[in-house]
């Protein structure tokens, strides 16, 4: 990571109003975004969404022109190109036909996009955003932190000094008053305009139309007062028919600002007369800039299902931490950082790749139906074919490869580990978990790994196998969790099975790019796995368990490995994870917890792989209930922890204040045990609360779950 | 059922809801309105009516006694009026919005450039919801179709809801059951 990049993210976490606004914003956004969606399916609406946005990125070519022919057929004029430069020319070029001297703009990302603004100011002419948070950005000479809230980032103190030197008059930090003092000075800004540029929300192929969305009415009078309209539209804005419209308007306002609707929406079909009487000179420019290029990529043509409500960066752990400006000038958060590689260059997108945690919680509110951290780690994967992975890594990877160098390499560190050993907590491991973080203690290798202590357990004889997959956390830093899964499969009448040949699961490095060291990792393990004849593999990791069932089988594809495809998808089949598995069981009565028992309140943390991934949330609560303990849910209970494997290592001064927050929820609900599925939550959160001296045990259901089996 | 939805939904977003069964006891109420709002005939205090269905048929001159009250709209004296009325010919119960043919500028500039936009809407002019507004409206024939849901508004300054920036600051809708509807 480049050394301006990390001066950027160090200066962002440490701005207070910055992050105490966007995390302000973040939690009230959940809250307002669930009511106002209340009696809505969203998961029917967004597939509605997908489906015809995903139409209308297969035929850009054909809409683009029914568009065209529709618009044109009204009077607009219109001018279709790829090239941002063009653009600029022809804008500036209707200006100088027509004498413009002043521009007022409504709010557009595109004009973002090709830096318009700088352009046409070179060239004498005068250009206001007025747009209240655009016009605050531009007083300042800043760029926007937020798609849809540009001045996030600013006090109103700030806005205050500023608009203070624009009307020359000590203004005090009175919100309402500042707004007004807003609209006195740019209505006559928008009366004496000679030219209105908007952005278009969306453009409709059989009708012409271009509908624009605003609350502060600004695009109403930029569409209406001056005598001449550029409205600068993305192809991807396009959609076939008129009567989508309702559908994108149905979750626009809902998913960018919790609103039903916004204050204004104008649904625009070619010329309108002016207040002289005259016809409008209305021109649409419909702007590719790689938009085609995407979509035929087969991977990132899903980018153009967004309908830019920016609820991806709403709802970031990372987002909110770090606000817009760190992610470069013009688009940002998860999005963005797609939007970044492809309209600018993918290298632009080396350093801010690297935020994405992998938590998942965009995916599931985007109303695209966009999985964005497989777009960004489809990102990672193509700068690593690019510029190759650094030599540390590469050499990490060598040894993460090479299972009996790797798990040696291990053994020897839970030795060297010793003398720094401070309880059950070390200052250093090796290999990628290397660097350590402040504010949180890393495990001690265990002395035994759980690969040999399994060889001691005397198990009964059973007639169900099961085969146990435990990934290198239970294996070497926390084998009596493994040792917990073996006693209680082991009650509900199975053999527990142990392949000594399993290895890593290939997460570390898929997700820092490398899927051809991953590919290894996954034909090791399905030959381990699978050389045992069994109804299941399970697995304690929901991270291990996710690679298993799904990950495997899409690195294949991604890296055409095609011979071990069918195998992939046999052990996929027989993946499932520790608590869907044991509830299964309990349910049909394999397996019986003690009755009766009153064991207290205990909080439980939803893993991202667990809960989003494998939409596993209720399993483990259900379980934890019956075995006598009560839920006592904390706040953001399913928001992620700031583990994210390697992550936390690799960007500190991210996951440290995720990590605090997460902390600070757990403490809140006064429970004195919290519980989770997830090794590496284990890991970061017990780590958090041992340096934090707070005294809550951090449990492995499994483990908890072990002490309450009915004898 | 719908009137009341739209009405929660309306008032939800801050706009003022009336409903009136006659023509003429709208209009009374809305002179005593523009009255008591200080509607009069200095600069900043008019009100600007623009051409509608509910002004078929009512004595105009009559009207002109009002204090304030103009019916030809222009671009200067919208840009000066306090009050801008025009009658919406359609409301979706479901988000609380109004919707209109605003090709003709004048419907704009009375309901955009004024800081009270009052309302007049045909009762039967209520639909459920976007969808059955866009099957009736086909843009085509409806070059510039405007909706208005709440006065104007802006968050962009610490996050707090701030009401009136570049639009309306009030929004007073007034539905009249007699003025039937445009569907």
């Amino acid at each position: 990571m480049g050394t301006e990049f990390k001066k950027s993210i160090h200066k962002a976490v440490n701005d207070a109003n910055l992050t105490g606004a966007l995390g302000k914003f973040s939690e009230a956004y959940k809250i307002n975004r669930a009511k106002a969606y209340e009696g809505i399916d969203f998961e029917e609406l967004r597939g509605r969404i997908a489906d015809l946005k995903s139409y209308a990125a297969s035929h850009l070519e054909e809409l683009s022109a029914q568009f065209t022919q529709n618009a044109e057929a009204r009077g607009a004029k219109v001018f279709r190109t790829n090239d941002p430069a063009k653009v600029m020319e022809y804008i500036l070029k209707v200006a100088l036909d027509n004498n413009v001297k002043t521009v007022v703009k409504s709010k557009s990302m595109a004009t973002e996009e090709i830096h318009l603004n700088p352009y046409l100011e070179k060239a004498g002419i005068e250009v206001g955003e007025t747009d209240l948070g655009e016009w605050i950005i531009q007083l300042a000479g800043q760029t926007p932190s937020h798609m849809v809230m540009p001045a996030i980032h600013m006090t109103k103190e700030e806005v205050s000094d500023l608009f203070s030197k624009e009307v020359n008059e000590r203004l005090s930090s009175d919100i309402p008053r500042l707004v007004k003092v807003a609209r006195e000075k740019l209505r006559p800004t928008f009366l004496a305009a000679d030219m209105g540029i908007s952005g278009g929300n969306i453009a409709v192929a059989e009708t012409g139309s271009i509908v624009l969305m605003t609350n502060e009415g600004n695009a109403r009078l930029v569409t209406s007062l001056p005598k001449i309209h550029i409205a600068l539209v993305g192809i991807e804005k396009l959609i076939e028919k008129y009567a989508d419209v309702a559908t994108i308007l149905k979750a626009l306002p809902r998913s960018a600002t919790a609103q039903l609707l916004t204050s204004y929406v104008s649904i625009i079909t070619g010329q309108t007369p002016n207040s002289d009487g005259s016809m409008k000179d209305l021109h649409i420019i419909l702007m590719d800039n790689r938009r085609s290029e995407m979509a035929a990529d087969p991977k990132f043509k899903q980018a153009l299902q967004c309908i830019r409500c920016a609820s991806c960066l709403n709802v970031c752990p990372v987002f909110r931490l770090v606000g817009g400006h760190v992610f470069g000038k013009v688009y940002t958060g998860g999005i963005g950082t797609i939007l970044t590689a492809w309209f600018d260059e993918l290298k632009k997108s080396e350093d801010i790749q690297g935020l994405c945690i992998q938590c998942g919680a965009c995916k599931d509110v985007c109303p695209g139906k966009i999985d964005i951290p497989d777009l960004i780690m489809e990102l990672r994967r193509r700068l690593v074919l690019e510029q190759g992975v650094p030599l540390l890594q590469k050499t990490i990877y060598a040894v993460v490869n090479n299972r009996k160098l790797f798990h040696g390499m291990l053994r020897a560190a839970s030795i060297a580990g010793k003398p720094f050993t401070s309880g059950t907590f070390i200052r250093h491991l090796p290999l990628f978990l290397a660097d350590l973080t402040d504010g949180r203690s890393l495990p001690a290798i265990a002395a035994e790994p759980f690969r040999d202590r399994f060889k001691k357990i005397q198990q009964p004889k059973l007639k169900e196998r099961v085969v146990f997959y435990a990934g290198c956390l239970i294996d070497f830093a926390y084998p009596e969790m493994g040792e917990s899964l073996v006693k209680i499969l082991n009650k509900a009448g199975f053999e527990v099975v142990f392949p000594q040949d399993q290895t890593c699961c290939g997460a570390p490095a898929r997700y820092n790019g490398a899927y051809e060291v991953a590919e290894k990792n996954a034909i090791d393990n399905i030959k381990a796995l699978l050389s045992v004849d069994a109804a299941y593999v399970v697995s304690a990791c929901p991270t291990c368990t996710v690679a298993l069932a799904h990950e495997f089988i899409s690195t294949f594809e991604s890296v055409g490995q095609t011979e071990w495809m069918a195998k992939a998808r046999e052990l996929a089949g027989k993946t499932v994870d520790f608590s869907t598995l044991v509830k299964k069981l309990v349910d049909e009565g394999q397996l019986s917890l003690k009755e009766g028992q009153k064991l207290g309140a205990i909080t439980y943390h939803d893993s991202c792989h667990l809960k989003r991934t494998l939409k596993v949330s209720e399993q483990p609560r259900e379980l934890l209930q019956r075995a006598g303990y009560e839920i006592a849910e904390m706040f953001e209970c399913d928001t992620c922890c700031g583990m994210g494997g390697s992550y936390s290592l690799k960007l500190p001064e991210i996951s440290a204040p995720i990590l605090q927050r997460k902390l600070r929820n757990i403490k809140e609900t006064g429970a004195v045990i919290v519980a989770m599925d997830c090794p590496g939550c284990v890991m970061q959160i017990r780590g958090g609360l041992d340096q934090d001296g707070a005294a809550i045990k951090v449990k492995h259901t499994v483990e908890l779950l072990a002490e309450q089996l009915d004898i | 059922m719908m009137y009341e939805q739209f009405k929660t939904r309306a008032e939800g977003v801050s706009a003022e809801v009336y409903r009136f069964v006659t023509k003429d006891a709208a209009l009374v109420w809305l002179i005593e309105f523009l009255h008591r709002e200080g509607a009069a005939d200095t600069p900043q205090t008019s009100a600007l009516w623009a051409e509608c269905s509910f002004l078929d048929g009512m004595d105009r001159d009559a009207l002109k006694d009002v204090a304030g009250l103009k019916f030809e709209v222009t671009r200067e004296l919208a840009a000066e009026a306090k009050f801008g009325i025009s009658q919406m010919e359609w409301a979706l119960a479901d988000t609380g919005s109004l919707a209109q043919n605003a090709t003709a500028i004048e419907q704009r500039l009375v309901s955009s450039l004024s800081t009270i936009h009052i309302a007049l809407v045909p009762t039967a002019g209520i639909l459920p919801d976007m969808p059955a507004l866009l099957s009736r409206v086909n843009p085509k024939e409806n070059a510039y179709i405007a909706m208005i849901t709440g006065p104007s508004r802006t968050a962009d300054i610490e996050r707090v809801l701030t009401i009136g920036v570049h639009g309306p600051e009030r929004l007073v809708i007034i539905f009249v059951d007699e003025l039937g509807g445009a569907i």
